[in-house]
């Protein structure tokens, strides 16, 4: 077998309020992120459960991949803007990416 | 009883249950659009057939009225129920707005009954869903810092009720009746039966607030209850003020008492994220609705029949 050329990248995984979407995702564009992706999610956490049953009621998980430096100041802001008054959840995970430049 | 009522307790009883019931957030949607847009065109129909102009003075009443209510909401919240400034304003907010699907069950109540209303009632339902908003915010923290307007009103305007109900009342001003006999099967004869979906899944949905009430106590069911029925009679007073007829005096009472749950929530969250969404939507959503739904309307046309009216 030929060894692929993989790269490491940050993914993270954010899971948040439906209703913070469009701002969210304005500053992740801000901040760097080159693409995401939005998917619809319901769960349980600390502040309850989130069945998406209806309008306020729902999650999504936006998942982006980029790299360390642009990771670091989006895991920045969100802390600072979004954690103290929205159900969020964030994580870190690292994966391998054979286009590093399209992150 | 009125078949629709029973899908709202049917509803409920399958969510306090636990019943393994759950309506897909899309269809949810679906019917809840199918709602607003069906309410929109009904208004904009009979709109067609009146001078706009004439419909001022009840639009400029209404906003004031819009106004007014969350301002007294308010102080009774801050201090007799002893909540925070951004809880108090966001509830009140939600109080001065409107139900949509509230109204929806106003409306079936009349045509059941044969009742006469002023046909532009959705279009003071409209006037009624905003102003409460910046009410709210406004009360929450002032008119100059931190607000992100931008976004607070593409929330509040660019949002699916208000986009429905105007783009609806639009179409339905704009069609030629020829061609709104086309559509009249699927948005008017079918109205209940939507209405009764819709009111399957928001029996559930109150079901799982009525869960979460134990934890906010009493003060917020007495206030869940006697806030819309204070707000009943101001609207009722309003209508005899305008002149409405019976049934347009209980509708009005009814838009008066009812409290937002789609438009006014997500506005909150955006403009005043320290609000804890859960107390006022227990309250609008586990209390108010419920109550409107199954004693308000009929209370209210109550009142509005022993209002002084010289209308139809």
């Amino acid at each position: 077998m030929t060894n692929l050329p993989f790269t490491i990248r940050k993914l993270m995984t954010i899971v948040t309020e439906a209703v913070i979407e469009q701002p969210l995702l304005k500053d992740l564009e801000r901040l760097g992120a080159h693409g995401y992706t939005v998917t619809s999610a319901r769960g349980k956490g600390s502040r309850g459960v989130r069945n998406a049953g209806w309008e306020a009621d729902g999650n999504i998980r936006i998942e982006v991949v980029c790299d360390l430096d642009t990771a670091t100041s989006i895991a920045a802001h969100l802390k600072e803007r979004y954690y103290d008054n929205y159900a969020m959840v964030m994580l870190l995970s690292d994966v391998q990416v054979m286009r590093p430049d399209k992150f | 009883m009125d078949p629709i009522i029973l899908f709202f307790l049917l509803g409920l009883i399958a969510g306090l249950l636990r019943a393994d019931l759950r309506l897909p957030g899309s269809i949810y949607e679906f019917v809840s659009m199918l709602l607003l847009i069906s309410i929109g065109l009904k208004g904009g129909v009979e709109l067609a057939s009146q001078p706009f102009l004439n419909l001022l003075p009840d639009m400029l009443a209404v906003v004031l009225m819009g106004i007014a209510l969350p301002l007294v909401a308010f102080p009774v919240l801050l201090k007799l129920g002893g909540f925070r400034r951004a809880d108090a304003a966001s509830i009140a907010a939600h109080y001065g707005s409107v139900s949509v699907g509230t109204f929806a069950v106003g409306v079936a109540w009349m045509v059941t009954r044969d009742i006469f209303y002023e046909s532009h009632l959705p279009l003071l339902l409209v006037m009624l869903e905003i102003p409460a908003i910046l009410v709210g915010i406004i009360l929450a923290r002032g008119m100059s810092k931190g607000t992100a307007w931008g976004d607070v009103s593409r929330e509040i305007l660019l949002g699916k009720s208000i986009v429905l109900l105007v783009g609806g009342l639009l179409i339905g001003w704009l069609a030629d009746p020829a061609g709104m006999a086309s559509i009249e099967p699927f948005f008017f004869d079918l109205f209940k039966g939507i209405l009764a979906v819709f009111l399957l899944e928001m029996g559930l949905i109150a079901a799982v607030q009525v869960g979460a009430l134990r934890k906010y106590g009493l003060f917020l069911v007495a206030f869940g209850i006697l806030m819309p029925l204070f707000s009943a009679l101001i609207g009722a007073g309003l209508g005899w003020l305008l002149d409405f007829s019976v049934g347009g005096t209980a509708l009005l009472a009814t838009l008066a008492a009812s409290a937002s749950y789609i438009a006014v929530p997500a506005a909150m969250r955006i403009s005043v994220p320290e609000a804890n969404p859960t107390l006022s939507l227990t309250a609008s959503l586990g209390i108010t609705f419920p109550f409107n739904v199954l004693i308000g309307i009929p209370l209210y046309y109550e009142l509005a029949q022993r209002m002084p009216i010289a209308g139809p």
